[in-house]
C-alpha cells in the first residue's frame, strides 16, 4: 500500500497530480489500475496495479481431476479460449504420453488458427476505436460472429467453449462445421482487405501509431515478451515453428515480424498473421480430406470418456467411466512443460504430478501477464492518450493478467 | 533450427558447475537439474552471458511446496535459449522457514513481476528485490496461499451448510 503514489503525495507545492487510470475506466478495455503521476498530458511515471480479478485458478486446479481444469482455462485469454484448452489437452497428453491421430491435430489446428483470428480481430478492431476510427470496429466484429458460430456447431458453446477432450474431440465436426468453416474462408478475406484498406494507409490513423511506444529487441525479450509485440520488433520466436505441436510442422505458413516495435508494427504483424492462419486452415481443410473419416479421438479409454449410451450399456465402458471420473487410474509422476502460440504469446502449462486424481502443482506461465509488466515504465515520457494506444496493441487480456 | 542439443548443454554447464548442481536428469526432453541457493545466481549468469548457450529469455519463475520435505519450498526457473532453441529448468530447494533466495531481477527485468507473484503465493523472499510486494492478492493478506497447507475453502465457513438448501 505505501509505495502507491498517491497515497505517499503529501507535498502541496508540486506541480504534477495524480491519475487514477482505471480500474474501471472505459478506455482500459477491461480492469486494469494504473496510477500515473502527470506533468500535463504528458506521463512522468506510473504504477500499475492487477489482482482485480484474480481466481485463485491454480489452487483451483490442485483440487480438480484433469478433464476438469480446461474450463479454467477458458477463463484465462477468454478472446481465444480454444487455444487456451488444446494447450492444456496437449500438456496433459504429453504427460501421458497419448498420441493423437493426424487428422484430431489438423482438427485442433483449425480451431486454434480461427481462435487466433478472433483474437487479433478484437485487438485490432479496439486498436482502431482508440484511435477514433469506430467503423473497422463494426466490419471485424461481424466476422468474429461468424467464427464463434463455428465453434457453436463444434462444442456448442461461444466464449468460454470447453472445446475437445483429453485424447481428441468430444464428436467430429459435423457437415455444418465444415461448411460454416468453408464459407468464412470465402467470404473473411474481402472484409479483411476492406478493413487494411481502411487502416494501413490512413493518414490518421498512421500518424496515432507509427512510432509510438516503440520498442527494441533486446528490451523486449529482456522483459520476456513473446508473441505478435515481440515479433513486431523483430524476433522471429513463434512456439509454432520453435517447437511444433499438433503437427503444425505439416504447414507451410511465414512469421510475419517487424521492425521497430511500435504500435504501427503490432497491428501490421497481427494482420499478417491473420492472413497466414488463413492459409494454414485452407491447408488443414486439405490434408483432413486425405485422412480417414469419422476419427476424432484417440484410442484411449483410460482417458477418454466413452460415449454415454456404451456406459449404460457396456460393462467396459462403465469400469473407464467409472475409473475415469474417481480418478482411479495411474499416471506418471514427473513433471512436464508445454507451451502452445496464444493469441498473446507463449502460453506454457508446468505441470508436477504426483500420480493422483489431480495436479500437484499446475502453473500457467500467461503471457499477458509477462507482456504487460513493461506497461508502466515503459509508458513514463508518453502522452496519456499515446499510453491508451500502446495499451490496446499490447492486447492486455484481463483474465489472461489476473489468472 | 536447434544448434545446440540438450547433451552439449549438459557437458558445458557440468564442466563449469561439476558437483554444484545435481546430475541432469531430462523428463520428456526438457532438461533439468537442480542447484542451491548459494550458486543460482552464478548459474543463471553462466546460462544467460556464456558465448555459446545464450539462454536469454527467461520463459518463467515459479514456486512449489512440499510440505514434508526438509527443505520444502522450490523455486522453479525456465530458461530458452531462443537462438539454440534449447530450453532448460532449473530448481533450487531452499528451507520453507525462512525461504530466501538471490533475485534475478539483475539479469532479466522480466523476473520483477515472476518472483513478485512466486512471493505473493509461497512467501518466497528474493533477496535484492527492488520492490518485493504482493501482485495479485490483496495488500493485507498474511498468509501465502498457494502453501498446501492451506485448504481450498476455509471449512468452517457457514454459508453453504445444507440446510440453507433445505437438504
Amino acid at each position: 500500500m505505501t509505495n502507491h503514489p498517491i497515497f505517499t503525495d503529501q507535498d502541496p507545492q508540486k506541480e504534477t497530480f495524480t491519475l487514477n487510470l482505471g480500474p474501471t475506466h472505459p478506455a482500459t478495455h477491461g480492469v486494469f489500475q494504473n496510477i500515473l503521476e502527470m506533468d500535463g498530458e504528458r506521463i512522468i511515471s506510473g504504477v500499475s496495479t492487477i489482482g482485480y480479478i484474480h481466481r485463485a485458478f491454480e489452487k483451483i486446479a490442485e483440487h480438480r481431476p484433469f478433464y476438469q481444469i480446461t474450463p479454467l482455462t477458458d477463463r484465462l485469454n477468454y478472446c481465444s479460449s480454444p487455444i487456451n484448452n488444446m494447450g492444456w489437452h496437449m500438456t496433459v497428453e504429453k504427460l501421458l504420453g497419448i498420441e493423437t491421430p493426424k487428422r484430431v491435430d489438423y482438427l485442433r489446428v483449425i480451431v486454434m488458427e480461427l481462435a487466433r483470428i478472433s483474437d487479433h480481430l478484437i485487438c485490432n478492431g479496439i486498436l482502431g476505436v482508440d484511435t477514433g476510427a469506430f467503423t473497422g470496429f463494426l466490419y471485424l466484429m461481424e466476422e468474429r460472429e461468424h467464427i464463434y458460430e463455428i465453434y457453436e456447431e463444434i462444442c456448442g458453446a461461444r466464449l468460454t467453449t470447453n472445446i475437445g477432450r483429453i485424447g481428441g474431440f468430444e464428436r467430429d465436426f459435423n457437415d455444418i462445421a465444415f461448411a460454416k468453416i468453408k464459407k468464412f474462408l470465402v467470404k473473411f478475406p474481402p472484409i479483411l482487405k476492406e478493413f487494411e484498406t481502411l487502416f494501413n494507409r490512413n493518414r490518421i490513423f498512421i500518424e496515432r501509431t507509427s512510432g509510438v511506444a516503440a520498442v527494441d529487441p533486446e528490451t523486449a525479450l529482456n522483459y520476456s515478451w513473446s508473441g505478435p509485440i515481440l515479433r513486431a520488433t523483430g524476433v522471429d520466436y513463434d512456439v509454432r515453428v520453435n517447437e511444433p505441436y499438433s503437427s503444425y510442422q505439416d504447414f507451410e505458413f511465414e512469421i510475419p515480424v517487424g521492425t521497430s516495435g511500435d504500435v504501427y508494427d503490432r497491428y501490421i504483424v497481427r494482420n499478417e498473421e491473420i492472413w497466414q492462419s488463413l492459409r494454414i486452415i485452407e491447408q488443414a481443410l486439405q490434408k483432413i480430406e486425405k485422412e480417414p473419416k469419422g476419427i476424432f479421438h484417440a484410442d484411449v479409454p483410460e482417458f477418454y470418456l466413452p460415449p454415454k449410451e456404451e456406459v449404460y450399456n457396456s460393462m467396459e465402458a462403465l469400469i473407464y467411466h467409472f475409473k475415469i471420473v474417481m480418478g482411479e487410474i495411474d499416471t506418471p509422476k514427473t513433471e512436464v512443460y508445454h507451451a502452445v502460440e496464444g493469441g498473446n504469446g507463449e502460453l506454457g502449462f508446468y505441470l508436477v504430478n504426483d500420480g493422483g486424481r489431480s495436479p500437484y502443482r499446475l502453473h500457467f506461465r500467461r503471457p499477458s501477464f509477462i507482456n504487460y509488466q513493461m506497461y508502466a515504465p515503459m509508458s513514463a515520457g508518453m502522452f496519456l492518450s499515446d499510453a491508451i494506444i500502446n495499451m490496446s496493441s499490447l492486447n492486455v487480456i484481463a483474465g489472461e493478467l489476473d489468472a | 533450427m536447434g544448434k545446440l542439443n540438450n547433451q552439449q548443454v549438459i557437458q558445458s554447464i557440468t564442466s563449469a558447475f561439476g558437483d554444484r548442481i545435481s546430475v541432469p536428469t531430462e523428463p520428456y526432453g526438457f532438461l533439468t537439474f537442480e542447484t542451491t541457493a548459494e550458486n543460482i545466481s552464478e548459474v543463471l549468469r553462466f546460462l544467460k552471458e556464456d558465448k555459446e548457450l545464450k539462454f536469454n529469455y527467461l520463459t518463467d519463475i515459479t514456486g512449489i511446496h512440499f510440505p514434508e520435505m526438509e527443505l520444502s519450498i522450490g523455486v522453479i526457473y525456465h530458461l530458452h535459449s531462443l537462438s539454440n532453441n534449447v530450453r532448460v529448468r532449473i530448481k533450487v530447494f531452499i528451507d520453507g522457514n525462512a525461504p530466501h533466495i538471490p533475485t534475478a531481477t539483475n539479469l532479466w527485468e522480466g523476473a520483477n513481476w515472476m518472483e513478485r507473484e512466486t512471493y505473493d503465493f509461497f512467501g518466497i523472499i528474493f533477496d535484492g528485490h527492488p520492490n518485493l510486494v504482493r501482485i495479485l492478492n490483496v495488500d493485507d493478506m498474511t498468509v501465502f496461499p498457494m502453501r498446501r497447507e492451506h485448504p481450498l475453502e476455509d471449512p468452517n465457513r457457514v454459508d453453504k451448510k445444507d440446510y440453507f438448501f433445505g437438504r
